[in-house]
C-alpha cells in the first residue's frame, strides 16, 4: 500500500471518528497554538525594544560619571563631578569613530507662558544632540554652536510642552519664561512618542547646556551630567567605546589597568539586557509548550491504542486480504501523524489568531515568523509518529486469526 | 488417497499434461503448546484438491477442520509436512509472504462476513486491491465488474448495515474474487444466514466452481456440504472419510422448487446472482 492509499484510508478512518479525532487532537492543537502565540509576543517584545532603541539614537554611547573610592569608601555611580565639557571636546578631536558629541545636563522645572503653565524636563545640550538622537525639528529651528557659546536664551519646544502652552497658536519667536528666565522659542521637535519605559519623549524643553547650567542653574561648574556620543558605524561602537574609556583614563590621570572614575554605556548592552528578559520569558512558556506539546502526543497515544484493541477485527480483515504488517503499521501511523498536524494547523491558525488578538487588546506587538510555524509544524508532526509508533507496532503484530476471532 | 478429480475439469487446463492440483498437502501437522500439553490439532493431513473442485470440509469441533483451513489459507504456518499451494511451497513461508500470498492467490469468505462497517461495499471490495497496488480507477473499476458478478451492481455505495446477510455475504464473496485467486475459502459461510439464503450463497459458489474456481468450504452442515463435488471429514486431526458426492444438490433448482412452493418468500428476480 502506497503512502497516498493509507493517507486516503488514515482520513476516512479518522472522519468515521470524528469527535474522537478532535478530542483527541485538542492537545496538539492547545500545545501548537500556545507555542506560536507566546513565541509571536516574544518576538515582539524584541523587536519593540530594537525599535525602541533604534528610536533613542543609532550607534549612541553615553558617558557617564561614575564612582570613585576615597580613602576605602566608594561613593555611588553618578556621584562625582569629574565629567567636563573639556572631556566631550577631547572625544570630539581624538577618538576619530566618534561622529558626535553633545553633552547634556538635566534639570526640571516650571515653564510658562501668558497664563499657562507646565512642569517638564529641561535639557542643556548642544545642536549635535539632534543628530545623535535622530530627532527632527518640525517648525523653526535647532540652535547653534554660537548660542551655546554666548548662553543665548533661546529654547526648542518637544510637542507636548507645546501642547500644553500654546493650544493650537504658533509658539515660533513668542517669549516664554523657563524657570523665570525669559527665553525666547526659536523651534519646535517633531513629536517622538513614548519612549522604552513609557515615558512621553515629546514632554522636554532643550536649550544650550551653557543658557541651562550657567544662567538658569546659576553655576560655573563645566561639569555635564553626561556625554552622549554617536560612533561613526554600527561595528565602530564597540571601538569608539575602547577609544572613549583609554581617553578619559588619560585626562583623568587614571592608569590603563585602573578602576575608571567614569562610565560608558552603549545601547546595544541596554538591548542585549532587555533581550535576555524577553528570551527568559519566552524560554520558559515554549517550555511550558513543548510540554503540553508532550500530553498532547500522550493523548493521542492512548486515542491510538484504544482504536487499535477496538478495530482488531479489521486488522484482521486486511492482513487476510493480503495487508502485510508494514501495510497495517504505515495505517496506524498514518492516522497518528494525521492526527498530530491537522492538530497542528488548527493549532496554527489558533495560535496566530491568539497573537493578533492579545497584540490588538494589549497594544503588544507580535511577530509571526513562518520558520517557527514550520518548525512548531514539524514538532507536532514527529509528535504524531512517536505516539502513534507504538500502538502501529503492536497493531502490526497481531495473529490474522486471532485478530478475525476478535469480539 | 483418492483419485484426482473429475476428467471434465481437468479438460479446461490448457496444459496437455495432466494439471498440478491447486492444494497439495503432505503429512501437514499442526501441534500447539497450551502450557504443559501438546495439543496436536492435525495428525498428518495428505490431500489433493484440483482446480475446479468444489470442496466441503467437514468434522466436529475440534476435528481440525479450522486448523487445517487456516493452514490452507496461509494464516497460519504448519508444525511439520508440506503445503504446496499452486506447486508452490508456501509452508515455511515468512509472516510477510504469506501475506502476499493470501492477497495475491486466495479469497476468504467468512461466517460473520467480515466487512469493514461504515464502509460501502464498492470499497469493502476495493480493499485487497490496494494491498496490490492496484491504481484507484482500475479498483473502482475492478471492484464494481465483482460485485455485479455477485448480483449487487445496484448496491454499490451500501454499507454493511444497510444490507441483508445473505448481500453481505455476497460482498464478502465479491471481496474474495476481485484478485481473482486459484482457491476460494470459505468457513461456514452460511451459518449466520436462513436457510434460502444459504441456498444462494451456494449457488454462487455453485456458479464459480462451474467457471472453474477451486472453492473449499468448511462446513457442519451435512445438508449445506451436499452442495459439493466431494465431501472431506475431519476426527481427531485426521481425515476420516474422503468421498464424492454421488448427487450433488443443485442450489438454483432448489431455490426454483422453494419458490414455487412458497410463491411469498420468492423474490422478484431469481436469476443468477442477482439481488432481491
Amino acid at each position: 500500500m502506497n503512502i497516498f492509499a493509507s493517507l486516503r484510508t488514515a482520513l476516512r478512518a479518522l472522519r468515521k471518528n470524528m469527535l474522537r479525532s478532535l478530542l483527541a487532537m485538542l492537545g496538539i492543537v492547545i500545545a501548537v497554538a500556545a507555542v506560536v502565540a507566546t513565541v509571536a509576543i516574544g518576538e515582539g517584545a524584541k523587536q519593540q525594544v530594537a525599535d525602541q532603541m533604534a528610536s533613542l539614537g543609532a550607534n549612541l554611547l553615553m558617558v557617564m560619571p561614575g564612582s570613585i573610592s576615597s580613602k576605602g569608601v566608594a561613593t555611588g555611580a553618578g556621584a562625582t563631578q569629574n565629567l567636563t565639557r573639556a572631556d566631550g571636546a577631547a572625544i570630539e578631536k581624538e577618538v576619530t569613530s566618534a561622529a558626535q558629541v553633545a553633552p547634556l545636563n538635566r534639570s526640571n522645572g516650571q515653564v510658562i507662558y501668558g497664563d499657562s503653565n507646565w512642569y517638564t524636563t529641561i535639557q542643556g545640550t548642544t545642536a549635535a544632540f539632534l543628530e545623535i538622537r535622530q530627532w527632527q525639528i518640525a517648525q523653526g529651528e535647532m540652535f547653534g554652536r554660537e548660542e551655546d557659546a554666548a548662553g543665548a536664551k533661546v529654547c526648542v519646544l518637544g510637542q507636548t510642552v507645546v501642547d500644553k502652552l500654546f493650544g493650537d497658536s504658533n509658539p515660533i519667536g513668542v517669549q516664554i519664561r523657563v524657570k523665570h528666565v525669559p527665553c525666547k522659542v526659536v523651534g519646535v521637535l517633531a513629536a517622538k512618542g513614548q519612549g522604552s519605559w513609557g515615558q512621553d519623549q515629546d514632554d522636554v524643553v532643550l536649550m544650550p547646556w551653557t543658557t541651562l547650567v550657567h544662567r538658569i542653574n546659576g553655576s560655573a561648574a563645566d561639569t555635564v551630567q553626561q556625554l552622549m556620543v554617536s560612533a561613526r558605524g554600527p561595528d565602530l561602537v564597540d571601538a569608539t567605546q575602547k577609544d572613549i574609556e583609554s581617553l578619559l583614563k588619560q585626562r583623568h590621570h587614571i592608569a590603563e589597568e585602573g578602576e575608571p572614575d567614569f562610565m560608558v554605556r552603549n545601547l546595544a548592552e541596554m538591548q542585549n539586557a532587555a533581550n535576555a528578559q524577553a528570551t527568559t520569558l519566552s524560554v520558559l512558556l515554549a517550555s511550558v509548550a513543548l510540554i503540553s506539546l508532550l500530553v498532547g502526543s500522550i493523548g493521542i497515544a492512548n486515542v491510538m491504542l484504544v482504536s487499535v484493541t477496538e478495530r482488531t477485527r479489521e486488522i484482521g480483515i486486511r492482513m487476510a486480504v493480503g495487508g502485510r504488517g508494514r501495510d497495517v503499521l504505515l495505517q496506524f501511523l498514518t492516522e497518528a501523524v494525521v492526527l498530530a498536524v491537522v492538530g497542528g494547523i488548527i493549532g496554527l491558525a489558533l495560535g496566530v489568531g491568539l497573537a493578533r488578538w492579545m497584540a490588538a487588546q494589549q497594544g503588544w506587538p507580535a511577530v509571526i515568523s513562518t520558520t517557527v510555524m514550520g518548525a512548531t509544524l514539524v514538532l507536532a508532526g514527529a509528535a504524531g509518529v512517536i505516539a502513534g509508533f507504538y500502538p502501529a507496532l503492536r497493531a502490526s503484530r497481531l495473529d490474522p486469526i486471532e485478530a478475525l476471532r476478535f469480539e | 488417497m483418492r483419485a484426482p478429480a473429475e476428467s471434465a475439469t481437468r479438460a479446461k487446463s490448457p496444459q496437455w499434461k495432466v494439471s498440478r492440483p491447486v492444494v497439495q498437502t503432505d503429512a501437514l501437522t499442526k501441534t500447539y503448546k497450551m502450557g504443559d500439553m501438546q495439543v496436536r490439532a492435525l495428525r498428518g493431513i495428505t490431500l489433493n484438491i484440483e482446480q475446479g473442485e468444489f470442496v466441503a470440509v467437514m468434522g466436529q469441533s475440534g476435528s481440525g477442520k479450522s486448523t487445517f483451513m487456516n493452514l490452507v489459507g496461509c494464516l497460519d504456518k504448519p508444525s511439520a509436512g508440506h503445503y504446496l499451494l499452486d506447486g508452490e511451497d508456501v509452508s515455511r513461508l515468512s509472516r510477510n509472504d504469506l501475506a502476499g500470498v493470501r492477497g495475491r492467490q486466495l479469497g476468504f469468505v467468512f461466517q460473520g462476513f467480515n466487512l469493514l462497517p461504515r464502509t460501502s461495499a464498492l470499497e469493502n471490495v476495493e480493499l485487497p486491491m490496494l494491498y496490490q497496488g492496484v491504481k484507484g480507477k482500475e479498483r473502482q473499476r475492478r471492484a464494481a465488474k465483482a460485485l455485479e458478478r455477485v448480483g449487487l451492481g445496484d448496491r454499490l455505495d451500501h454499507t454493511p448495515a444497510q444490507l441483508s446477510g445473505g448481500q453481505q455475504q455476497r460482498v464478502a464473496i465479491a471481496r474474495a474474487l476481485v484478485n481473482e485467486p486459484r482457491l476460494v475459502l470459505a468457513d461456514e459461510p452460511t451459518g449466520n444466514l436462513d436457510s434460502r439464503t444459504s441456498i444462494e450463497v451456494m449457488a454462487i459458489f455453485q456458479e464459480l466452481a462451474a467457471q472453474g474456481l477451486t472453492v473449499m468450504l468448511v462446513t457442519h452442515e451435512p445438508d449445506i456440504a451436499q452442495h459439493a463435488m466431494r465431501v472431506v471429514t475431519f476426527r481427531d486431526g485426521l481425515v476420516q472419510r474422503d468421498e464424492r458426492v454421488a448427487k450433488p444438490l443443485i442450489a438454483r433448482e432448489e431455490l426454483t422448487r422453494i419458490d414455487s412452493e412458497r410463491p411469498e418468500d420468492a423474490p422478484l428476480d431469481v436469476s443468477a446472482g442477482s439481488a432481491p
